[in-house]
């Protein structure tokens, strides 16, 4: 075993990568309950190409056939069901595992100096996976698959001057039809995930670069054991985390298989009921709604009125409402990272923040109604409020003193 | 006539608004056997003939207790080997012809419009001799499906009330259905029968949901001693740090 180790060590840094990214990378020994969702975050995703691979080897992606061959993959496909509702409910857990992920770096302050580029590939991760679920969501071709598309690409169209044109671009033909399923067939098994794995790799290397933040936010690399060079606070990825993450996946696992083996509609909300009608172009759904991942959004976008005649602001402010998460490092002017020592100002601006997403998340699903529209303009108030007074109550806000090294939680 | 012709107006609206929230809970249970077989007979005999179950195949029956003779012997009318797909010989644009619109696929009507639905909907037709067929519908207002289960069930007339909206203008809207010729079936037996219709439905829309409860249930065990095992690796790994 040994000499088969040397001989690949003399061509390729096998073991030399093992330790600089396991054994020898050296994590904060005080991770907690948010901790878990980096390592779930790359589960789920193991667990959608895995089951995307075998769903691609029955699926048919073609107008005609696309809703038929679901129903066989569903029925005569050896596990099939098994297969599918593991990718419909992987779909769900990786936003909600990644939304939980991205909530613990505002938490402790994640996205900071010396960690902005850790933050813009995660970003850009989580638009690439925007792109994946919405063009993922195509494919079943039933009812809402159909409109869920129809509507987000006119959101395109509402883009001045080149908005037509650009629609047109990407449903490949007028309207949504067998040329855009083939089109996002193509670019969900293939372009996107590439791109995805790319940035993962991007995000994890910049990570064990830099090295990780923890719930304190105190950089464990500024206290070193003079003999070793190891930070004191550190302990190696490999076997302590290698071992907690377990005890994590398991229990996210129970979870995934709850709702996979005994609930996988969700009470409708991971399969919508309307995704079991065959898209048909000349039957508008009275209530399109998309996934509940994507309703926050789409209610920031129905909550601006259309100004000159145009719906671009409301697309506009759905389109910055998800890029304005790449200027957060620059945003946050607080002398600490972690939530434990920040003032008040910025635990009840990142209440109201929460308040507002879960609400818009909410209300994204819901009929329009003059209330729920009001309520919806209130929270993208508070939404981009969060943001754009950033610099303001994080600069006059007061806080407690960092502590030298981590604490025992 | 005139009270009629505002009756005509008014009910689409109000028939919809009346009775869309007030769904009958379906007594489905996808673990009877007898009920399953019961109501696939009915499906066969019944609703195969204009609609189809075009993703199920006929021997899939074997799941709920049938053998491939029965099925060979007892259900395939339109059908001539029990692993063809349960389709309609009737072409959809004679069907679009016959009904306004063709008759939608069954496979999976349980999933898209829930079972209540279903067993609400085969409950409330009524006598309309200003449609077409001579039926409407109080869950699906100027449905183009006649009541074909109605030598079971019998016929029923609507019972009208006097509401008045918010604005105070009075409104005739149907208070309930009411037997007016009896069927071959009581209220009571009519309501069990449609029940195991929709109890096969249900299980029709995923054939697989029992084997999939079965099988979870020993993965979520698995994973229940899974999580004291890791729960214990972690531990002894950790009890050095502090």
């Amino acid at each position: 075993m040994e000499k088969v180790i040397n001989w690949v060590d003399a061509r390729f840094p096998l073991t030399a990568s093992f330790k600089a990214h396991l054994s020898e990378y050296y994590a904060p020994k005080n991770f907690n309950f948010w901790y878990y969702f980096g390592s779930l975050a790359l589960l789920v995703l193991v667990i959608q190409i895995v089951t995307g691979i075998f769903l691609a080897m029955h699926y048919k992606p073609d107008g005609a056939l696309a809703f038929a061959s679901v129903e066989y993959i569903m029925r005569d496909v050896p596990f099939g069901w098994l297969i599918r509702y593991a990718h419909s409910t992987g779909a769900s857990a990786f936003f909600i595992v990644v939304y939980l992920h991205m909530f613990r770096g505002l938490l402790y302050g994640s996205f900071r100096q010396p960690r902005e580029l850790i933050w813009i590939f995660g970003m850009l991760i989580y638009l690439m996976l925007m792109a994946e679920a919405f063009m993922g969501y195509l494919l079943p071709w039933g009812q809402m698959s159909f409109w869920g598309a129809q509507v987000i690409i006119n959101l395109f169209a509402a883009v001045p001057y080149i908005g037509n044109d650009l629609s047109t671009l990407i449903r490949g033909d007028f309207v949504v039809g067998d040329a855009t399923l083939n089109r996002f067939f193509a670019l969900h098994i293939v372009a996107l995930p590439l791109v995805l794995i790319g940035l993962i790799a991007a995000h994890v290397v910049a990570l064990h670069e830099v090295g990780s933040n923890n719930p304190d936010g105190v950089e464990i690399k500024k206290n070193k054991d003079p003999v070793t060079h190891h930070p004191v606070d550190g302990i190696p990825f490999h076997p302590y985390y290698t071992v907690k993450d377990i005890l994590g996946v398991v229990v996210f696992l129970i979870a995934f298989s709850a709702i996979l083996f005994f609930a996988p509609d969700m009470g409708g909300y991971f399969l919508e009921a309307n995704n079991f009608i065959p898209a048909d172009p000349l039957k508008t759904p009275p209530h399109i709604a998309p996934v509940w991942y994507f309703t926050p959004y789409y209610a920031i976008l129905r909550a601006i009125p259309p100004m000159f005649g145009s719906q671009f602001p409301g697309v506009a402010a759905m389109g910055i409402a998800v890029m304005i998460f790449f200027a957060l490092p620059w945003l946050d002017k607080s002398p600490v990272k972690s939530i434990r020592y920040r003032g008040p100002k910025f635990k009840i601006a990142l209440g109201l923040f929460v308040i507002a997403f879960i609400g818009l998340g909410w209300l994204g699903i819901q009929p329009v109604t003059p209330l729920f529209t009001l309520l919806s303009q209130i929270f993208t108030a508070v939404y981009f409020a969060f943001f754009v007074l950033m610099p303001w109550y994080t600069k006059n806000d007061t806080h407690k003193t960092e502590p030298e090294r981590v604490t025992d939680k | 006539m005139k009270k009629f012709l505002f009756l005509l107006l008014v009910l689409p609206v109000t028939a919809f608004a009346n009775t869309a929230l007030k769904l009958d809970h379906a007594p489905v249970n996808v673990h009877d056997h007898e009920s399953l077989q019961r109501g696939a007979r009915i499906f066969v005999n019944y609703c195969l003939s204009c609609h189809s179950a075009g993703y199920m195949r006929y021997n899939r029956m074997q799941d709920i207790g049938l053998s491939e003779v029965q099925i060979k012997d007892n259900l395939l009318f339109a059908a001539d080997k029990p692993g063809e797909l349960m389709k309609v010989s009737m072409r959809p644009q004679e069907a679009k012809a016959w009904f306004g619109a063709p008759p939608p696929d069954l496979t999976v009507i349980a999933r898209s419009r829930g079972a209540d639905w279903v067993y609400t909907y085969l409950r409330s037709f009524y006598r309309d001799d200003t449609r077409p067929t001579g039926w409407n519908n109080t869950v699906f207002d100027k449905v183009g499906m006649p009541h074909v289960l109605h030598e079971l069930q019998g016929q029923l007339a609507p019972v009208y009330e006097t509401v008045t909206d918010p604005e105070g203008n009075k409104h005739q809207v149907i208070e309930r259905l009411e037997l007016v010729k009896t069927g071959k079936m009581t209220p009571v037996e009519y309501d069990a029968t449609v029940a195991d219709l929709v109890n096969y439905l249900a299980w029709m829309a995923e054939p697989a949901q029992t084997q999939r409860m079965n099988i979870g249930l020993v993965v979520i065990l698995f994973l229940g001693v899974f999580f004291v095992v890791a729960f214990y690796l972690k531990k002894e790994y950790w009890k050095d740090i502090h």
